[in-house]
C-alpha cells in the first residue's frame, strides 16, 4: 500500500487547479462558469469522485473521505468568492449609479382653486364651525329685497353708499350686496332662529381699477334669535378675526351706519404687515378694515317676519377679494378677473 | 367734511390733542380719514413761533432809490420799529398817507424764519437772510399767503384783520389742524361745524357755546308789509324763514371769515355770498340771499307797482324753465319744488337759486331766505339735475326745519355786521308745518337685552342728555327721552329704541363692551346640497390637474355671438341687459361662461404652450316661470388647449391634446360624481366642430355637450389656428338631479380574476361605446371589466373597417372560474357581437 496513490494525487492536483481557477473567476458569470467546470454535475471534481468505483477496494474509503473534504473545501471557497464578488459588483454599481439629484423633477401637473375659492372656503369654514351654514341667494335681484325692504327707502342718502347696476327692467338690478339675502332666509326660515352665512357675487357701479372692481365676492352673516346682543357680534368676530388673521391679532369696532343695521359697527384688525405700528398698507394708522356690521334694525327683522321686540340678531359682511388681498399682499384687485394664470398658479 | 379745529373752538372746548380727538371721533362713528395742520407742528411749514409774528404796519415809505419798492415801517412787538423793504402793490396805495389808525396788520417774518419761496412752484423752502435791496439792508420780511402756505397768492402781502394783537406769533392767530370727516348719511347733523362741536361736548362732556342770535338790531321797517310768503306743498317745504337787511355795501369779507372758508373748502366770493356759506357751515342751514330790488321790480312789472312782492314755493310746472345761477338754462322735473313769484321760478328750493335775482356788485338790499325743504324730494331733484351744490349735500342729507329760524337770525346777523345796512324790524318765519316732537320710550331692560350689558341708569342719562336728548322718568327704568330740534334720525317706537340704542352705545364706547359667545340656542343645522355639489366638482377637476379661473358675469351680446360662427342661428333668447353699463364690454348678464373663459384662453396661450382650466358659476337665462328676474343656472365649463405635458428634460408627451383629453376629464368628474354610467352622443352644435362634438348623457338626459371648437370660433376668439381648442359646457343644474346622496362600494374579488384579451373587426361606422355595451350585455355577470385597449385601422383588416382590441376582466364572486368556464362567456360574446354587429373576432 502506498503512501499517496495515485487516485490521491490525482485528486490534490485538481484541488489546486481549481482553487487557482476560482482565484482568476471575478465576475458572476466566471463563477458560475466555474462551478459548472469544477463542482456541476459533469464537473471535473464530480466525475473524479464519481470514479470511486473504480478503485481497488482498499483505496475506497481513503480516497472517499478525501473526495467528500476537497468537495466541501471547493464549495466553501465558492461561497466565500460569490459573496466577495458580489460586493465588489455591488460596490461598482452603487459608484456607476450616482445622479445628478440636483437636476428638476419631474413636474407634477396639479390644478388649483381660484383664490378667491380658497378664501371664501376658509371663510365658510370657520363660520361653519361656529353653527352658521350657507345660504346663497340670486345675483340678478329688485329694488325691494336689494333696498327697500334693508331700510333703504327710494331716494334715500343711504342709496349714494352703494352705486348700482340698474337693468332695463324697471326695480331690477344686480345686488349690491348679499344683504337681500338676509331677507329671503328670514322669510324662509321665520320663525325658527337663524345662523347662515350668505356668500357671493356683488356688483358696482365703479370704474375699475387697481382699487376697486364691478364684480366682488362677499360673505355677509345673519343671526336671529331671541337673545342675541350686541356683546356676541363683538365676541364672535373677534374670535372669527383671531382664526382668520392670526392668534392674538387687535381688534376694535367703530360706531358706522348701515341702513339695515343698528347700532352699526366696523370691525378693524391691527394691521397685519406691520402689527400695529403703521405702514403704507394700513395708511398709517395700524388698523385694516374689515368688514361692517351690527345689530340687525327692527324694520329689517319686521320685514323678515320676526317681531323686533322679541327677537334681535346680528349682521355682518365683509369682501372676499378684499380679504385676500390682506392676506396675501395683492396690490391690484384686477388680477381676481383677469385669470393670468402666472398669478392663478401662485396660489 | 373739513373742521378747522380753531373754528371748532368756538362753540366746545377741546382738551384733547388733536390726535386723540381723531381717535375719539372715529370710534364714535364720525371717521376722521385725514388731518392737515396749517402753521403748527405737522404742517408742511410750521411758523416759527419766535420769527413769524403779528406785526403793524405804521407807515409806508418811498424807496429812495426804486420806484417799484417801498419802505414800510413796522410794530412787532418788540418795542422798536424795524423798517423792511418791499414790493407789495397792495401797500402802495398807503404811500406816504397817516395810516397808523387803520391797524394794518401783516405776518411779519424775522431773519431766520423759515418760509417758503415765493418765486417757486416747486414747494422750496428758504430761511430768511439779511441782505441790501437797492442800497437799503433788509432783514426781515412781510408775508404774502404763498411764502406762508396759505395758498398759492403771492400778488402781495397778507392783510390781516385789524384786531390780530402785534406781536402775537402767527401761529395762534391762524394755525391750526383741519379734521377732514366722513359723514355717514346717518350723521348729516355733523355736516356743520356746531353739528361736530355737538359731538365732541357728548363725546368728552364738554357744553356747547352756541352764537349768540339775541339781540338783533331789528331797526328796519316792517318787512310783512313787502313781502308775502305761501308754500302750495307744506310736506315738501314745511318752513320758510326770509329777513331783509336794507343799505348794505357789497364788499370783501374779513380775512377770518375768508380764511374759514377755504379751509372748510370754499372759496371766498364777497361778503353777503360769504356769509351766507360761512352760516352753512356754521349752523348747517344753507340759505340763498336773493336782490331784493330785483325781485321788487318783477313784482310791479306783473302786479303793478306798491304791491307786496308774492313768494310761493310750488312743483314745477309741465315744460316750465330756469337759468340757475351757474348760466346754464334748466328744464324743470315735476317733481322739483321751486321758489317763485307770480311771475315764475326764482330758484330751484334748497338746490340753486336764479340767475335773474342773484346778487351783485351793486346789490343793496337783500331778502335772505331760509328754508326746511324734504331730504328725499331734494335728493331726487339734485339726481335728475345732477347739480351737487353744498346747500343740496346738506338738504338731501336732511336738515331739521327747526334749524331755518336759526339760520335766517345768524346771518342777517353777520350780514348787518359785515356789510352794513338795517335789518327790518319783522323776520318772517312762515311754518305750515311743523313735525311733530318724537319722544320714545325707553325701557332700560331693552338697552340690556340689545346691547348684552347692564349700563348704569345714570350713564345711559348722562349720554342722552350730553346730546342734548330731553330726558324723563315717569316710572322706575323707563326712561322717556326726546330728540332735540336738530335731529331728523330718531324714528318712533321700537325704531326710536334702536336709534336711542346706537347712541348710547357709539358715546359709551364700543371698546367698553365685553365679547361674548351667543348664548341663544342653536337653529336647526341644513346643509346646502348644491354647495356640496359645487364643491365637489372643484375638487374633482383640481385633483384632474384643471386650474379654477373666474370670469366676469357680465358680458356682451357682441362678445357672446362670436360663439356662433356666420350662418349659423344666433341665440336669440333676450339678455339681462344693464340701464347704465360702466363700459361697452360690459353690458348684459352672461348667457355662457365660454366667451368669457375663451379670452382667458387666448390670453394665457400667449405665454404657454398648455392651458387647462375651468370655471363654475352661473349663467343667467330668461325665467322659464315668466318672472321678471332670470333663472341663474349654475354651469360649468372646461377649456384645454395646448400640449400635453411641458417641455422637460426627462422628455414628455407634447403632443397637442385633442377630444380625447377632454373626454377623459368629464369621464373622470362623472365617475367622481357617482352618477350612473354616461353616454355619449355625437352632437351638431355651430360653435363646435363637426364630427368632434359630442353631447353627454346621464340617465339618458343630456347634461351637456363638448368638443373640438369650430375653426371659426376659434379664430374669432384670437387663438392660434393650428391648436385645437377643447372645450366643454355642463348645465350643472341638470346634471346635480342625477348625483346619487350616496353610493355603495363593490366588494373586492375572493376568488382570482382571469384576464382575457380580444380583438373585434367591425365596421367603421359602428361607434365603440355600442361595440362595448354589446361585450357587456352578452358577457352578463362573470364579465366584470372592459378595457379598450388598441385601436387599429389597416390593410390587414381591409378598409372601411376598424379592429378593436379588449381586455376582459371575468371572476365570479363565489368561485375561481375554470377555464372552460370563460372560454364559454368569451365565445357568447363573439357569438352576440357577429349577429349583433358583424363583428369577426380577429385572429
Ligand atoms: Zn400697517
Amino acid at each position: 500500500m502506498s503512501d499517496s496513490p495515485e487516485s490521491i494525487e490525482i485528486l490534490d492536483r485538481l484541488a489546486a487547479e481549481a482553487l487557482a481557477e476560482l482565484e482568476k473567476a471575478s465576475d458572476s458569470q466566471a463563477l458560475e462558469r466555474w462551478h459548472t467546470t469544477y463542482l456541476g454535475r459533469k464537473g471535473k471534481v464530480t466525475l473524479s469522485v464519481r470514479r470511486v468505483g473504480e478503485l481497488p477496494k482498499e483505496e475506497r474509503p481513503v480516497f472517499g473521505q478525501r473526495a467528500n473534504q476537497l468537495k466541501q473545501r471547493l464549495e466553501a471557497a465558492y461561497e466565500e468568492r460569490v459573496q466577495l464578488v458580489k460586493a465588489q459588483e455591488i460596490e461598482k454599481a452603487l459608484v456607476e449609479g450616482a445622479i445628478d439629484v440636483t437636476l428638476p423633477g419631474r413636474p407634477v401637473l396639479r390644478g388649483r382653486l381660484h383664490p378667491s375659492t380658497q378664501t371664501l372656503r376658509r371663510i365658510l369654514q370657520i363660520w361653519a364651525d361656529m353653527g352658521f351654514q350657507v345660504y346663497r341667494s340670486r345675483d340678478v335681484e329688485t329694488d325691494e329685497y336689494n333696498f327697500q325692504l334693508l331700510n333703504f327707502p327710494p331716494y334715500h342718502p343711504a342709496r349714494e353708499m352703494q352705486d348700482t347696476f340698474y337693468t332695463t327692467q324697471p326695480d331690477v338690478l344686480l345686488r349690491t350686496h348679499t344683504s337681500p339675502g338676509q331677507i329671503h332666509a328670514m322669510r324662509e326660515y321665520c320663525p325658527q332662529p337663524i345662523r347662515v352665512v350668505l356668500p357671493g357675487m356683488c356688483y358696482r357701479y365703479e370704474q375699475i381699477t387697481a382699487r376697486s372692481e364691478i364684480q366682488f365676492h362677499q360673505v355677509e352673516g345673519l343671526a336671529v334669535g331671541y337673545n342675541i346682543r350686541f356683546t356676541d357680534l363683538k365676541g364672535t368676530l373677534t374670535d372669527f378675526a383671531q382664526r382668520m388673521f392670526g392668534a392674538g391679532r387687535k381688534t376694535r369696532f367703530r360706531a358706522s351706519y348701515f341702513p339695515f343695521t343698528e347700532p352699526s359697527a366696523e370691525m378693524d384688525v391691527e394691521c397685519i404687515l406691520c402689527n400695529g405700528k403703521g405702514c403704507r398698507l394700513c395708511k398709517y394708522t395700524g388698523w385694516l378694515e374689515i368688514l361692517g356690521c351690527g345689530m340687525v334694525h327692527p324694520t329689517v327683522l319686521q320685514n323678515g317676519g320676526y317681531n323686533p321686540n322679541r327677537y334681535s340678531g346680528y349682521a355682518f359682511g365683509m369682501g372676499v377679494e378684499r380679504i385676500a388681498m390682506l392676506r396675501y399682499g395683492i396690490e391690484d384687485i384686477r388680477y381676481f378677473w383677469s385669470n393670468d394664470l402666472r398669478f392663478l398658479e401662485q396660489f | 367734511m373739513k373742521v378747522p379745529i380753531s373754528w371748532l373752538k368756538d362753540y366746545v372746548d377741546i382738551l384733547l390733542s388733536v390726535t386723540e380727538l381723531a381717535e375719539r371721533l372715529t370710534l364714535a362713528g364720525l371717521e376722521v380719514s385725514g388731518i392737515e395742520y396749517l402753521g403748527i407742528e405737522g404742517a408742511s411749514l410750521p411758523w416759527d413761533r419766535d420769527r413769524i409774528v403779528v406785526a403793524h404796519i405804521l407807515a409806508v415809505r418811498p424807496h429812495p432809490n426804486a420806484d417799484r419798492l417801498v419802505l414800510a415801517d413796522v410794530d412787532y412787538g418788540a418795542g422798536q420799529v424795524e423798517t423792511v423793504v418791499t414790493g407789495a402793490p397792495n401797500l402802495f396805495p398807503y404811500l406816504g398817507k397817516d395810516i397808523r389808525h387803520l391797524n394794518l396788520k401783516s405776518p411779519f417774518a424775522l431773519e431766520g424764519a423759515l418760509l417758503f419761496d415765493g418765486h417757486k412752484d416747486d414747494g422750496s423752502k428758504m430761511v430768511l437772510r439779511g441782505r441790501a435791496v437797492r442800497g437799503i439792508m433788509n432783514r426781515h420780511m412781510l408775508c404774502s399767503e404763498k411764502e406762508l402756505g396759505i395758498s398759492d397768492d403771492h400778488t402781495g402781502i397778507l392783510i390781516l384783520d385789524a384786531d390780530a394783537p402785534t406781536g402775537m406769533p402767527l401761529a395762534d392767530v391762524l394755525g391750526t389742524a383741519i379734521l377732514d370727516i366722513e359723514l355717514t348719511p346717518s350723521m348729516a347733523r355733523c355736516a356743520s361745524i356746531i353739528g361736530v362741536a355737538r359731538e365732541v361736548a357728548a363725546l368728552t362732556g364738554q357744553r356747547v357755546r352756541y352764537p349768540d342770535y339775541t339781540n338783533l338790531p331789528l331797526e328796519g321797517p316792517s318787512l310783512s308789509e313787502r313781502v308775502v310768503i305761501k308754500t302750495e306743498n307744506a310736506p315738501l317745504n314745511p318752513r320758510f324763514c326770509a329777513a331783509l337787511i336794507e343799505g348794505i355795501q357789497i364788499g370783501p369779507s374779513p380775512y377770518w371769515m375768508q380764511l374759514r372758508l377755504r379751509l372748510a373748502g370754499m372759496r371766498p366770493i364777497n361778503n353777503v355770498v360769504d356769509v351766507s356759506n360761512y352760516v352753512m357751515l356754521e349752523v348747517g342751514q344753507p340759505n340763498h340771499a336773493f336782490d331784493y330790488d330785483a325781485l321788487r321790480a318783477r313784482a310791479d312789472r306783473y302786479a303793478g307797482s306798491g304791491q307786496p312782492i308774492q313768494i310761493i314755493t310750488r312743483l314745477a310746472r309741465e315744460g316750465e324753465r330756469i337759468q340757475t345761477l351757474d348760466g346754464v338754462e334748466r328744464v324743470l322735473q315735476p317733481f322739483t319744488m321751486l321758489v317763485t313769484d307770480p311771475a315764475g321760478p326764482l330758484s330751484i328750493g334748497g338746490i340753486m337759486g336764479g340767475a335773474e335775482s342773484e346778487v351783485h356788485a351793486g346789490t343793496r338790499n337783500i331778502l335772505l331766505e331760509a328754508a326746511a325743504w324734504d331730504f328725499i324730494n331734494i335728493r331726487r331733484s339734485v339726481q335728475a339735475y345732477g347739480l351737487n351744490s353744498e346747500a343740496a349735500y346738506r338738504f338731501s342729507r336732511g336738515v331739521h326745519p327747526a334749524q331755518a329760524w336759526f339760520g335766517a337770525l345768524r346771518a342777517a346777523q353777520l350780514i348787518q355786521r359785515l356789510a352794513g345796512g338795517v335789518i327790518a324790524r319783522d323776520i318772517i318765519d312762515y311754518y305750515p308745518a311743523p313735525p311733530p316732537a318724537i319722544t320714545v320710550d325707553l325701557p332700560l331692560a331693552e338697552v340690556r337685552r340689545i346691547l348684552g350689558v347692564d349700563l348704569p341708569p345714570q350713564e345711559v342719562r348722562r349720554i342722552l342728555e350730553a346730546l342734548e336728548f330731553q330726558v324723563d322718568e315717569p316710572e322706575k327704568d323707563v326712561l322717556y327721552v326726546t330728540a332735540p330740534d336738530h335731529r331728523m334720525d330718531i324714528g318712533a317706537d321700537v325704531v326710536g329704541r334702536a336709534d336711542l340704542i346706537e347712541e348710547i352705545a357709539r358715546v359709551y364706547g364700543y371698546d367698553r363692551f365685553p365679547n361674548t359667545q351667543i348664548e341663544d340656542v342653536m337653529p336647526p343645522q341644513r346643509d346646502n346640497l348644491a354647495l356640496l355639489h359645487e364643491e365637489l366638482i372643484r375638487d374633482l377637476l383640481v385633483e384632474a390637474g384643471l386650474q379654477e379661473v373666474m370670469t366676469y358675469r357680465l358680458t356682451s351680446p357682441q362678445r357672446e355671438a362670436l360663439l356662433c360662427p356666420p350662418g349659423a342661428t344666433l341665440d336669440k333668447r333676450p339678455y339681462v341687459t344693464i340701464a347704465n353699463p360702466i363700459n361697452p364690454e360690459r353690458t348684459v348678464m352672461r348667457h355662457s361662461l365660454l366667451a368669457g373663459i375663451l379670452d382667458v384662453l387666448a390670453q394665457n396661450l400667449r405665454q404657454r404652450e398648455r392651458v387647462v382650466v375651468f370655471e363654475l358659476g352661473p349663467v343667467f337665462l330668461p325665467s322659464s316661470e315668466g318672472s321678471e328676474l332670470p333663472d341663474e343656472v349654475p354651469a360649468l365649463c372646461i377649456v384645454l388647449a395646448g400640449q400635453r405635458e411641458p417641455v422637460v428634460w426627462q422628455g414628455s408627451d407634447t403632443r397637442l391634446m385633442d377630444f380625447f383629453d377632454l373626454k377623459g376629464i368629464i369621464e373622470a368628474l362623472l365617475e367622481g360624481l357617482h352618477v350612473s354610467r354616461p353616454t355619449f352622443q355625437p352632437a351638431d352644435n355651430p360653435t363646435y366642430y363637426p364630427g368632434r362634438t359630442a353631447n353627454v348623457l346621464v340617465d339618458n338626459e343630456t347634461v351637456g355637450v363638448f368638443g373640438q371648437l369650430h375653426p371659426l370660433v376659434q379664430e374669432a376668439f384670437d387663438l392660434p389656428r393650428q391648436v385645437p381648442v377643447l372645450a366643454a359646457e355642463i348645465d350643472l343644474r341638470c346634471l346635480e338631479t342625477h348625483i346619487p346622496s350616496h353610493f355603495t362600494v363593490r366588494p373586492l374579488p375572493r376568488f382570482p380574476v382571469v384576464r382575457q384579451d380580444i380583438a373585434l373587426v367591425v365596421d367603421e361606422n359602428i361607434p365603440a361605446q355600442q361595440v362595448e355595451a354589446a361585450i357587456m350585455q352578452a358577457g352578463g355577470r362573470l364579465l366584470a371589466g372592459v378595457r379598450l385597449f388598441d385601436v387599429y385601422r389597416g390593410a390587414q383588416i381591409g378598409s372601411g373597417k376598424k379592429s378593436l382590441a379588449y381586455t376582459l376582466t371575468f371572476s365570479a364572486e363565489d368561485r375561481t372560474l375554470t377555464d372552460q368556464e370563460v372560454a364559454r362567456v368569451q365565445a357568447r360574446i363573439v357569438r352576440s357581437l357577429e349577429s349583433s354587429l358583424g363583428a369577426q373576432l380577429r385572429g
